[in-house]
């Protein structure tokens, strides 16, 4: 930690005392030399970047304006790329010019810190794949999907305005804050800046948030592997699966990271194949064939087995399989997209985009779209990410902008295509898919009535096609397969059929997606719980100190009991719930993780006022606003609301009033028990949101109060705590972008020269 | 042909470097540039230690 006198002038780096090592060439492009090269536009660059402007204008015209019957799926994938690589060009460079300030003449933790095991420099392209891998999962699959039913246009908007404006810039500006700060993580960085009660505040809305939101993937899940003998099998094959390849890497080839993934892979793709076979016996059929209260026991037996078990033996060998599938499946879904060009048939804005008791989730557009699709546009979760591993592995401080701010809008890109193969397929396909049963009836006969019975424009669903394409897909039934999950196997189980192997296909295609979001969430799952029950065991460890010994075997099952626990009640809440578990609890789920990219921001901004970025402060303030007025707004209507669908306590003032009548059933729930548990699951619903939003708002306030403080420090010249690690001379040297500019490769021919044993940082440990 | 290899290697290596398969290498140029005395764990002992500090020290996976 260093203070140094003189408000702006501290961090305004050009007076930092870096001694360069005169022996090496500069470990910077010089400034002057920077800034001519970026404000030089040679008739080349200007024709690429009005190229690439005209052809975004153009797909978003065809997307957002023109109203024809069909809109081409190539046009979200245009618009998307052309508005991601303006935003990266111009607003991050803002962002970097009058924000973060980047100096590469500074080390990063990565070279003074550098131990070879966790702070190791990482090549910048490498690094940009594992940011990646570690920010996107299901989420960015599972909201869009969801969001759908409002009509395709308002998530696209709010998926790429979204993540340029406010997604990006929080990943980008956490990433930046805890490099300087030797990798430290958004919980310290909160203690730090906001004090104790912001800190605190913070870590229980963080500690709560995990919960819900592991509780809710799991959630997802559950519903897609309810009464699905093949999914049930082939997910349920990637335990044993894991566990051999543990094995493997820790006795048998130890290293060999790549080919036990490859051999994973095999595995895997064997165990989907398998799945249709057993899936197909009588025997296969009846053993796997799982309701879902089973299978939610299932996952919370699991998911505590799996949290005390060694890294080495589960959790490290399926990390690496997500990965190796997350990669893999990302590109295949984009070539799929590219090759295919689905016709949309999705109409821009739905009838339920003006209305707020939509069958798949409750509540207007404003602010609920926003809440819906978190990850993909705006996710609270990567600040966690961020200032983790991270950090501790970037080469040059400039290369965090295309670390933080160029990985979230990949994430993007995920979502944008998510939502394409979502809309892809029959309109009245995905509310068949996404409604409750308590609506749907859950028979195709009951399925295909109700949803015409819904009076949507071009919508005309035959029992037929609902079982006709549950057949095609190797399911017993698609009606009411909620959570998002299933309905974007669907979608892409019938791109890529058009691209590799017809309609026999299907069932394979449908089914790896389904593996691989179940890859995705039990990763998450697992990895969520770990460290939840370090936050706990650290909180705890403030009163009993034999807490803190993460060895300490009694303590560490304890506080993961007491997670698992914690999630698992909730799960099992949303797996009951009569009222359609994904329908109440999705909310909860986005307002979450928006409240969490709330608590980042406001950290950020008040580390930035202290840095002496006032006039630019917009830049943080906004998406902060934004953020803050979207799930506040969202959770007082949640509260508030007197509509029963919306409102939790109003639900629950419904509920018990029809108990008190002695009535037997009520609205969707059609016995006693079932009221009873409604009237239960809204009043915790109900309470999560107030606890959630009113810790939200104590730490907004904070950040506000050390934001206007910074503001008074500035005017009167007073100097502020600075908590950044004390700067010391980098002696090194890598560019910032994917490509080198004509400068940087010249210094980087300048480094190459240099004898090998001079190029290698010697500072550190000896 | 070479080309094709070549690229092939060149996208393993990239693979490689993003799922960490380079780990123990980047440890044993560290501990070579570093100039410790003491010699460097085996690939065996690296891995383990690798996995086992993971215990004490989770990172979170996103949704």
């Amino acid at each position: 930690m260093s203070s140094m006198p003189g408000g702006r002038a501290r961090t305004t780096d050009e007076d930092l005392e870096l001694t360069p090592d005169p022996s090496l060439p500069p470990t910077a492009v010089d400034e002057a030399v920077r800034e001519a090269e970026e404000s030089r536009w040679t008739p080349t660059k200007i024709a690429i970047w009005a190229a690439i402007a005209l052809l975004g204008g153009v797909a978003w015209f065809m997307v957002a304006i023109i109203r024809g019957e069909t809109v081409n799926a190539i046009w979200f994938v245009f618009a998307s790329v052309c508005t991601y690589l303006i935003g990266y060009r111009f607003y991050s460079k803002v962002i970097e010019r009058y924000i973060t300030r980047p100096n590469d003449r500074r080390a990063t933790p990565a070279e003074y810190k550098a131990d070879g095991k966790d702070y190791v420099r990482t090549d910048r392209n490498v690094l940009f794949g594992h940011h990646f891998a570690a920010i996107a999962g299901a989420g960015p699959l599972v909201g869009p999907v969801i969001a759908a039913q409002m009509g395709y246009l308002p998530g696209t908007i709010w998926i790429i305005i979204g993540v340029v404006l406010a997604g990006a810039v929080q990943d980008y500006l956490v990433l930046f804050f805890s490099m300087r700060r030797g990798g430290r993580s958004l919980g310290q960085m909160a203690r730090e800046e906001l004090g104790v009660i912001g800190g605190t505040a913070a870590l229980v809305a963080t500690l709560l948030i995990m919960v819900i939101i592991v509780a809710i993937l799991a959630l997802v899940v559950v519903n897609a592997l309810a009464e699905s003998p093949w999914g049930v099998f082939s997910v349920g094959m990637t335990i044993p699966i894991a566990l051999f390849m543990g094995v493997y890497l820790r006795f048998i080839r130890p290293g060999k990271v790549l080919e036990v993934s490859l051999i994973g892979f095999v595995l895997l793709m064997a165990a989907i194949i398998g799945g249709g076979a057993v899936a197909g016996t009588e025997w296969g059929a009846a053993f796997f064939h799982l309701d879902k209260v089973t299978i939610a026991w299932g996952l919370i037996v699991y998911g505590f087995i799996a949290a005390i078990l060694p890294v080495w033996l589960l959790l490290a060998p399926r990390d690496y399989l997500s990965t190796f599938m997350k990669i893999g499946v990302i590109v295949m879904l984009a070539l799929a997209i590219i090759v295919v060009r689905p016709e949309i048939t999705v109409p821009a804005f739905s009838e339920f985009a003006s209305r707020e008791n939509g069958p798949v989730f409750p509540g207007a557009l404003f602010p609920f779209l926003f809440v819906t699709i978190a990850c993909g546009a705006l996710s609270g979760f990567h600040a966690l990410i961020s200032s983790g591993t991270t950090p501790k592995l970037i080469e040059k401080e400039r290369q965090t902008r295309l670390i933080g701010y160029g990985g979230m809008l990949m994430e993007s890109f995920v979502a944008i295509m998510a939502l394409v193969a979502a809309i892809s397929i029959d309109r009245g396909l995905y509310f068949a898919m996404n409604s409750p049963a308590a609506l749907t009836g859950g028979t195709v006969e009951t399925a295909a009535t109700w949803v015409n019975s819904l009076g949507l424009a071009g919508v005309n669903i035959t029992p037929d096609l609902l079982s006709q394409t549950a057949a095609n897909v190797g399911e017993q039934s698609i009606v009411s397969r909620t959570g998002g999950a299933p309905t974007l196997a669907v979608g892409l189980a019938h791109i890529m059929q058009q691209f590799i192997g017809g309609t026999a296909m299907m069932a394979f295609w449908y089914h790896f997606a389904i593996m691989f979001e179940a890859l995705f969430i039990l990763t998450a799952v697992d990895a969520g719980t770990r460290v939840a029950r370090f936050m706990l065991q650290d909180s705890i460890g403030n009163f009993i100190p034999k807490f803190k010994e993460h060895s300490w075997r009694p303590g560490a099952w304890l506080c993961t009991a007491v997670m698992v626990g914690a999630w698992g009640a909730v799960l099992l809440m949303g797996v009951t719930d009569p009222l359609g578990g994904i329908n109440t609890l999705f909310p909860l789920f986005g307002i979450a993780n928006q409240l969490l990219a709330a608590i980042a921001l406001s950290v950020c901004l008040a580390i930035a006022a202290k840095r002496g970025s006032i006039k630019y402060l917009w830049i943080v303030a906004l998406p902060l606003a934004f953020a803050a007025v979207v799930t506040i707004t969202a959770s007082f209507q949640k509260i508030f609301s007197p509509v029963p669908a919306v409102g939790y306590f109003a639900n629950n003032a419904a509920f018990s009033k029809a108990l008190a009548d002695g009535k037997t059933e009520f609205g969707t729930a059609k016995t006693v028990a079932a009221m009873e548990a409604v009237v239960r699951n809204t009043m915790i619903q109900g309470w999560l949101s107030v606890i959630f939003v009113v810790l939200s708002i104590i730490v907004i306030i904070t950040g506000l109060i050390a934001t206007v403080k910074a503001f008074r420090n500035e005017a009167a010249g007073v100097a502020h705590a600075d908590h950044e690690d004390t700067p010391v001379a980098s002696r090194g040297y890598a560019p910032a972008g994917l490509i080198p500019t004509p400068a940087e490769r010249e210094l980087m021919a300048e480094w190459n020269k240099l004898p090998a044993e001079l190029r290698l940082e010697r500072s550190g440990h000896h | 042909m070479n080309t094709i290899v070549e690229g092939f290697r060149g996208f393993a290596r990239y693979l490689g470097g993003v799922m960490g398969a380079d780990a123990y290498q980047k440890y044993l140029e560290h501990h070579a540039a570093s100039g410790h005395r003491a010699p460097p764990m085996t690939e065996r002992e690296f891995w383990r230690d690798r996995t086992d500090r993971q215990d004490s020290n989770p990172q979170g996976r996103c949704c």
